[in-house]
């Protein structure tokens, strides 16, 4: 069998440079379409929404590069994922500054009061709060100094994975169908490292162990 | 009394038109870096499409419609707006559903069917209830319970004709008023995300209100599909749910009706489900409210009592518990 595909670093160094340039897209688009009066008749809404979706859904690729070396051993992509989940945090800060200034013009007393009153934004607020420390500790600095502190502290990050998909599911007014999606595809990406953590001995006595996990800055 | 008692628009509360889109050119000039230009540009092009109100739709005009003074100096929603945003499930659970997936929906011919309590039950056809009375252009403000808003002008007639003219007997207390569900032309009704059809409902007294109108047709012509053609209702101060679309079955009853939306979540929405923004939606604010067509950089405008229409409607109300019966 072909030895699986590990880039070398000029290929990785492409491979990010690529990627970055794909998870700009979505914010691209919005340009796009802003500058082609085509964000519907209600724009806010729509940015707002696009810019929340993708924050999602930099989430769950984030979440994925875990169960990807579980399942299969691979494990370059890990050196993506930093990226993936300052993008998630990018999206995240775009869709709160939306919320912020374009739908409520800084009026703190009412957001106050919408964030107080309504789960649904309270959840996302809660989540968007919590990625704050995550994105500030994400630089080599921070994790020579964290040390194991630094893996305790993103841990964080399933906390804000799941009031993410939360937030999501209880804006929805009646059709439930598309943060279904999120919460079948997160129930997944647990499920797999849950498995892996409590699966029978018989497997565990003959399993390789975990290659590295690679946090090197890069 | 908690209610406001204003008039149906204050004169300062209507924005000139130059200074409303100066407004636009300071946004503009004063630039937010790239990003900001292109939001802001959007912005502009919003209200320069605004001008071009007169729909080119290719439906049919109404010919003979009187106008009213419902509405003077209000910013009218553009036309494309109105007819690309908005709810409509039997096309689909998105806002811009409705437009594509009601191309195929026939409109004509059509007939309402009369019944319940009336002396006579009947069935008309849509060309009957053209006839009943004169038509009206009526510019109302339309506000949607998920904090959004427009200004629409209607062509209809008031519902009162079409409830005199279906002479309901002494027992009559409520009127329902059912949808049209037909899986084969609304892909929505295949999914059972409500319970179809849909049904709404209004007690006597507000059906009758001479604000309360069976709306044919909008910007002079009949109502494009999406916006529940031919006939719906429309009643300006509740929220945009209360008005049932592609009507086909008029009942008076006795009892309370149990509506579409109360049946499927009575915690969030409820019969009488009037515009009022000091009871909050568990979802939404309902103090403040977007209004369509103004574009990005257009600030929440505050949500009045019974969407401004307190003075011709809040007496039906004396004595009721509004945070009760929401």
């Amino acid at each position: 069998m072909a030895a699986p595909f590990k880039p070398s670093s000029l290929q990785l160094s492409w491979i990010k440079r690529v990627l970055f340039l794909l998870a700009l897209l979505p914010l691209a688009r919005l340009i796009w379409l802003g500058m082609h009066d085509a964000l519907t008749a209600n724009p806010i809404e729509f940015i707002t929404r696009s810019t929340g979706t993708w924050a999602l859904v930099m989430l769950m690729l984030t979440l994925s590069i875990t169960p990807l070396r579980m399942l299969t051993g691979v494990a370059w992509p890990v050196q993506l994922r930093r990226m993936m989940g300052l993008f998630m945090f990018f999206y995240a800060l775009l869709h709160f500054s939306i919320y912020l200034w374009l739908d409520h013009w800084f009026d703190l007393m009412a957001i106050g009061k919408d964030i107080a009153e309504h789960p649904y934004v309270l959840v996302g607020f809660t989540a968007f709060v919590l990625s704050i420390p995550l994105a500030a500790t994400s630089n080599a600095a921070m994790i020579r100094r964290l040390k194991t502190r630094w893996k305790t502290l993103h841990l964080l990050v399933y906390p804000i994975a799941i009031l993410g998909v939360l937030h999501f599911w209880w804006l929805v007014k009646k059709d439930v169908s598309e943060p279904l999606v999120y919460v079948l595809v997160l129930a997944v990406l647990l499920g797999v490292r849950l498995w892996y953590r409590y699966r029978p001995a018989s497997q565990t006595a003959s399993r390789k162990p975990l290659p590295a996990r690679m946090p090197k800055a890069g | 009394m908690w209610i406001s008692k204003k008039p149906d628009i204050l004169a300062s509360e209507i924005t000139p038109r130059e200074v409303f889109e100066q407004r636009r050119e300071f946004i503009k000039a004063a630039g937010f870096g790239a990003i900001g230009a292109a939001l802001a540009s959007a912005g502009l092009m919003n209200s320069m499409r605004a001008e071009a109100n007169s729909p080119a739709s290719g439906l049919q005009k109404i010919s003979d419609f009187k106008k009213t003074p419902y509405g003077a100096g209000e910013t009218l929603t553009p036309y494309d707006d109105v007819t690309s945003y908005n709810n409509f499930y039997e096309f689909g659970t998105g806002k811009s559903d409705p437009k594509p997936q009601s191309r195929l929906f026939k409109p004509r011919p059509w007939t309402v069917s009369i019944e319940g309590e009336v002396s006579k039950p009947r069935t008309l056809s849509i060309d009957d209830i053209f006839k009943i009375a004169p038509l009206e252009e009526r510019i109302y403000r339309m506000r949607c319970v998920e904090g959004w808003s427009m200004v629409i002008p209607w062509v209809g007639l008031p519902l009162a004709s079409l409830i005199k003219y279906a002479e309901p007997t002494g027992k009559a207390k409520y009127v329902e008023f059912i949808s049209m569900a037909d899986p084969k032309m609304m892909p929505g009704v295949r999914a059972p995300i409500l319970d179809w059809p849909y049904v709404e409902g209004l007690r006597m007294d507000e059906a009758m209100n001479p604000l309360t109108i069976m709306a044919v047709g909008l910007y002079g012509e009949v109502l494009p599909n999406q916006n529940g053609a031919p006939m719906r209702l429309v009643v300006p101060w509740k929220y945009g749910f209360k008005g049932g679309k592609s009507i086909v079955k008029i009942r008076f009853t006795d009892k309370m009706p149990l509506t579409t939306w109360v049946r499927s979540g009575p915690t969030e929405y409820g019969f009488y489900a009037n515009v009022n923004p000091t009871v909050d939606h568990p979802r939404w604010t309902q103090s403040t409210e977007r209004r369509i067509g103004g574009g990005l950089f257009s600030p929440r405008i505050k949500t009045q009592m019974f969407n401004g229409y307190a003075d011709q409607v809040a007496s039906l109300y004396t004595g009721m518990d509004l945070r009760k019966n929401f």
